[in-house]
């Protein structure tokens, strides 16, 4: 192994492949972690492509949902308290929680869709206006309510432990702890990537959606109602960006901060496009994504050592800054990669007019 | 019909305010909207100090609102106004400090072009991506927003950093610093004059100018320009680049005309505004610039209306997603007022979304 090591230029790239080896599963319940906004984002991004609906608010609908999750939890723990009712530590403010968040995506939802099915505006504006009003709303209310209570909070769902004989199978363990060391939002993600992608190719659901996105008049001769199944489907995608927002505040962290989302809305945007507009698809580019952000960590808490040293020395000296934008640097790189040669559900972004509807 | 969209995002402002207020258990107040915005228009335009604050704070807004409306004129949305207006306040800052022993002649121009071609760079770059790739400008910028704000701290805590101060800093811009107008509390500078002076250069360009023409063909219908024998990649290119000139020059005015040095947190929001502001000012230069100053005022006026009457700063941008939200939905204007409007009819927004993820070539 040392001699191949020590060859100019492949050897380094051989040493970074067999660094990634070496780390990369004890590092996967936390890249697992970290794909999931990112990924619930992607799975509303494909259910609106490929519907013919370009939403570019999912970022704001992660951030509302977030925000108001997290408020309507930590109030009800302040009149209800904090009794643990089930699994994960489930308590009833929390469960409240999601349950707000996801209503809070879907009517944030009900707006976007209202604007580009019916208003026939323009999808992207759209977007834009989700994004800015919950920037907006969420900094102004969070000056007004949680500001003045530091203390506010549910608390956040606690993670599951698979018994240490199914995570130490030797090869195959690090998988199970990947997929089940988790709370219960991360978990129900790989349930929702492989039903969407199965309902998405294999279901009349499906086809008929793809239809729609593809070629609406043609779905419309067909007897599809194209503006209720899109209603339809942007809806219900704002279902999956209100559990990445939920996963946010009453998961992951258990506070919340303004603009916490980060840019995940966005990036969800690229996994969709990489991920060529299906749920596994974009569910690898989120474990892509989320790899590279890890990636930076990994070089500070296990440089590569021994025969790997010199690759060590090279990681070492790149300022930390730069694994902070890895994943937005990424972002750029697979759009400009793939976007020529990926081809998008061709009525994506524009609206449906009937026949004889005034333009 | 912006009249009309700046009053419904007042209300719409108000009703938040009523409620948050309501909810938050210090009462249920409807007059309070009307002592917020009084105050912040008592904040704004009561006094020449108060005029010169609220012309400073319209200032980048202006250069980043033209900015995007140059973009939109070409089909364009430059989302990353914001990067752009930090790369600018970088190169304005670093190239002020190198300078700043210089005569003010010499020092003000080349700081000024320093932060307008890190700008122009800044914008050079997603331009560049999307003309020869095809990636949507929409998802680059954004991350460049991103990118920029890691390079300014990484930046200015190293290769910039200036020693002997007790926070991250860069080196004072010296005799690169504009000079001020007014009261220097005012903080009132010649970069405003700056800012309005762009207003005709810019309706020039767009309007009376080849690449003027070029520009809005291309926004109009990039298969037509096609035909006509235009590259729209060239013109992608050019127009992002001109549209981060414009921005980087907003944040080298704040560099150069208020603080002086880029801190490690220098930040903005300007880019975002200036989105609303491109499109309440109908993607025409004077359109932006009345617009810039509504802001300006709102910007202005806003830390006394946080004083007096505790209704949070951030209720701008509420406003401003309120006022873009019925920009959008004309028909919800039309139908709230019983009034007929004239479409809003910016053809260049329907190339923006025809194009995403796809290549424009």
């Amino acid at each position: 192994m040392e001699v191949v090591f020590e060859i100019p230029v492949i050897g380094l790239i051989l040493q970074f492949v067999a660094y990634l080896v070496q780390v990369m599963p004890s590092l996967a319940p936390i890249i697992l972690g970290i794909s999931v906004p990112i990924a619930f984002g992607a799975l509303c991004g494909v259910m609106n492509e490929r519907s013919g609906v370009v939403n570019i608010g999912i970022e704001g609908m992660m951030l509302m949902s977030a925000f108001f999750g997290f408020i309507a939890a930590g109030f009800t723990a302040e009149v209800i308290g904090e009794q643990v009712i089930g699994p994960f530590s489930a308590t009833v403010p929390l469960l409240l929680g999601v349950l707000v968040a996801l209503a809070t995506a879907m009517l944030l939802s009900v707006l976007h869709a209202w604007l580009c099915i019916s208003v026939r505006a323009d999808q992207i504006i759209s977007g834009v206006i989700i994004n800015l009003l919950a920037f907006g709303l969420t900094g102004y209310l969070n000056r007004i309510f949680i500001s003045p209570n530091p203390g506010l909070g549910g608390g956040t769902f606690s993670s599951f432990h698979p018994p240490s004989w199914l995570v130490d199978i030797p090869l195959v363990g690090w998988l199970f702890s990947m997929f089940l060391e988790h709370g219960p939002i991360s978990m129900t993600l790989i349930v929702f990537v492989i039903g969407l992608q199965i309902l998405l190719f294999r279901s009349r659901w499906g086809l008929r959606t793809r239809a729609v996105g593809e070629h609406p008049r043609a779905a419309d001769t067909l007897g599809i109602d194209v503006f209720r199944l899109r209603y339809r489907n942007v809806i219900l995608g704002g279902v999956f960006a209100g559990l990445a927002g939920a996963y946010l505040t009453l998961e992951q962290v258990g506070a919340f901060q303004n603009g916490m989302t980060v840019g995940r809305g966005f990036i969800a945007l690229a996994c969709v496009i990489f991920g060529r507009w299906t749920p596994i698809g974009a569910f690898g580019a989120a474990l892509l994504f989320a790899g590279t952000a890890v990636f930076g960590r990994a070089v500070n808490i296990t440089p590569p050592t021994g025969n790997l040293a010199p690759l060590g020395d090279f990681l070492s000296s790149i300022p930390q800054q730069f694994y902070g934008v890895l994943p937005y640097v990424v972002t750029i790189i697979i759009l400009a990669g793939v976007v020529g040669r990926s081809i998008p559900p061709a009525a994506d972004g524009r609206p449906y007019e009937k026949e004889g509807q005034a333009a | 019909m912006p009249v009309l969209a700046v009053f419904l995002g007042l209300a719409g402002g108000a009703i938040v305010i009523v409620i948050s207020n309501a909810a938050s258990g210090r009462g249920f107040d409807l007059l309070l909207p009307l002592r917020a915005y009084a105050s912040m228009l008592t904040g704004a335009v009561t006094g020449v100090d108060e005029l010169v604050r609220t012309m400073s704070e319209a200032t980048p807004l202006i250069l980043a609102g033209l900015s995007v409306a140059v973009g939109f004129k070409a089909g364009l949305f430059n989302i990353g106004a914001n990067g752009q207006f930090l790369m600018g306040a970088l190169g304005a800052g670093a190239v002020g400090a190198a300078v700043a022993g210089w005569t003010p002649w010499l020092a003000i121009p080349i700081a000024l072009a320093g932060g307008m071609f890190f700008g122009a760079l800044y914008g050079f770059i997603p331009g560049a991506l999307k003309a020869w790739t095809g990636a949507h400008e929409v998802v680059t910028t954004i991350m460049l927003n991103f990118i920029a704000a890691a390079l300014v701290a990484f930046l200015v805590t190293g290769p910039l950093l200036a020693p002997g101060f007790s926070f991250a800093r860069t080196g004072d811009v010296g005799n690169a610093a504009f000079p001020a107008i007014g009261n220097v509390a005012a903080s009132g500078h010649i970069g405003i004059l700056v800012a309005f002076a762009a207003v005709p250069i810019i309706y020039w360009l767009l309007n009376r100018s080849v690449l003027g023409f070029e520009i809005r063909m291309v926004g109009a219908n990039p298969s037509a320009a096609r035909y006509a024998g235009i590259n729209p990649g060239r013109l992608v290119i050019l127009t992002m680049s001109l549209a981060g000139m414009l921005a980087g020059m907003a944040g080298a005015g704040q560099v150069l005309g208020i603080t002086h040095f880029v801190s490690a947190s220098f930040s903005t929001a300007a880019g975002f505004d200036a989105i609303t502001i491109a499109l309440l000012g109908r993607v025409h230069p004077v359109g932006v610039l009345f617009a810039a100053l509504l802001f300006g005022v709102m910007r202005a006026g806003s830390a006394l209306m946080q004083i007096q009457v505790r209704v949070p700063v951030e209720i701008i941008d509420v406003i401003q997603a309120v006022i873009l939200l019925f920009l959008t939905a004309e028909i919800l204007v039309r139908w709230i007022f019983r009034v007929r409007v004239e479409r809003a009819g910016l053809e260049e927004l329907k190339t923006i979304t025809k194009t995403y993820g796809q290549a424009t070539r």
